[in-house]
């Protein structure tokens, strides 16, 4: 048996032992959601940052159902346009309880959902000199990546497809790429549909995977939280097992010597 | 009896009523907010929450109380 134990995931100097990282975004209720997150082994979860009910006080609270002192509450600054906004947001998610691992999201586009990177690459260095720790949200583009990095990123999380499209990763060779170049945090980072979407990018040589649509919308989300989970597991392994080389004709498994 | 004159401000975006010179504090306390999982800004400055029982609230004053939900 392969020993996967100590091959953790490392963010920041913080260690993971699970490298599905999940959102808490679209289920039907808090518990769906808190049991998703346990069946899928995560303990990193996205959260949002939104104004507080003040007219209804017993509306539930995430912090009751997911314990942020067990699971890694990552901060995201979803539905910002601008780095103005974004950067707002995760100030106050930092006041909130000194959360300074953040999730960097600033979108361009309301249609598409894809990131603004000009933006994005302004808001990581104003937040890398203010001491946040920041996983970014990422076209799949090596040279923005680059950018990034070098701006002070702690991870590079490029998009496999648009936010909730589920439609899988669309550019390997870019994925492939950005892996080669950096020792960051790889992580894939919105558009997954399916389970293999997430073993495909753990193959690719991802660090890890963020899902949120995928399981939530699920038809049964607690066996796909599970499915995710057992990719992840899959894919990394498959990625660690160094696979055949591709050839364009077949090779027989059993040896041709002695056949009568 | 002298009668304690109320100002408007701005709490998540409603129009409130309060007493003048209230504390911020006292507002959130009577909002039930739970502080430990809240962060506060008031017109566009994040309060430190220790402080919060030293800060007196004036006319028009917008107060943002922000904390996290589900997200992806």
């Amino acid at each position: 048996m392969v020993n996967l134990k100590k091959d953790s995931l490392i963010i920041a100097n913080k260690k993971f032992n699970s490298r599905l990282i999940v959102g808490t975004g679209k289920y039907k209720s808090m518990s769906e959601c808190a049991k998703a997150i346990k069946l899928s082994g995560a303990e990193i979860v996205t959260v949002a940052v939104r104004r507080v009910n003040i007219s209804d006080k017993n509306k539930p609270l995430l912090m009751d159902y997911i314990d942020p002192k067990k699971i890694t509450y990552l901060p995201n600054t979803a539905g910002c346009f601008n780095s103005k906004e974004a950067l707002r947001t995760l100030r106050l998610a930092r006041e909130i309880g000194g959360w300074k691992l953040v999730k960097l999201e600033v979108l361009g586009d309301k249609k598409n959902l894809f990131p603004d990177m000009i933006e994005t690459l302004k808001s990581t260095e104003v937040l890398a000199k203010e001491g946040f720790k920041v996983m970014v949200y990422c076209n799949d583009d090596p040279l923005m990546a680059k950018r990034l990095e070098n701006a002070g990123a702690d991870a590079i999380m490029p998009l496999a497809a648009p936010i909730g499209s589920g439609l899988g990763i669309q550019n390997k060779i870019n994925i492939q790429i950005i892996r080669k170049q950096t020792k960051l945090p790889l992580i894939i980072d919105a558009g997954l549909g399916q389970a293999s979407d997430a073993a495909i990018a753990m193959e690719l040589g991802c660090d890890g995977v963020l899902v949120n649509t995928a399981i939530a919308k699920a038809k049964k989300p607690f066996e796909m939280a599970l499915a995710f989970k057992n990719a992840v597991i899959a894919g990394r392994q498959s990625y660690k097992s160094g696979r055949i080389d591709k050839i364009l004709m077949g090779n027989p498994s059993s040896p041709s010597k002695g056949i009568i | 009896m002298k009668k304690i004159k109320k100002i408007k401000i701005k709490i998540n975006g409603k129009i409130k009523s309060i007493n003048q010179d209230s504390i911020l504090s006292v507002v959130l306390k009577n909002l039930k907010i739970p502080l430990n999982k809240v962060a506060i800004e008031l017109n566009e400055e994040i309060i430190d929450k220790k402080k919060i029982n030293k800060i007196k609230l004036n006319k028009n004053d917008k107060i943002e109380i922000v904390h996290f939900i589900g997200g992806g």
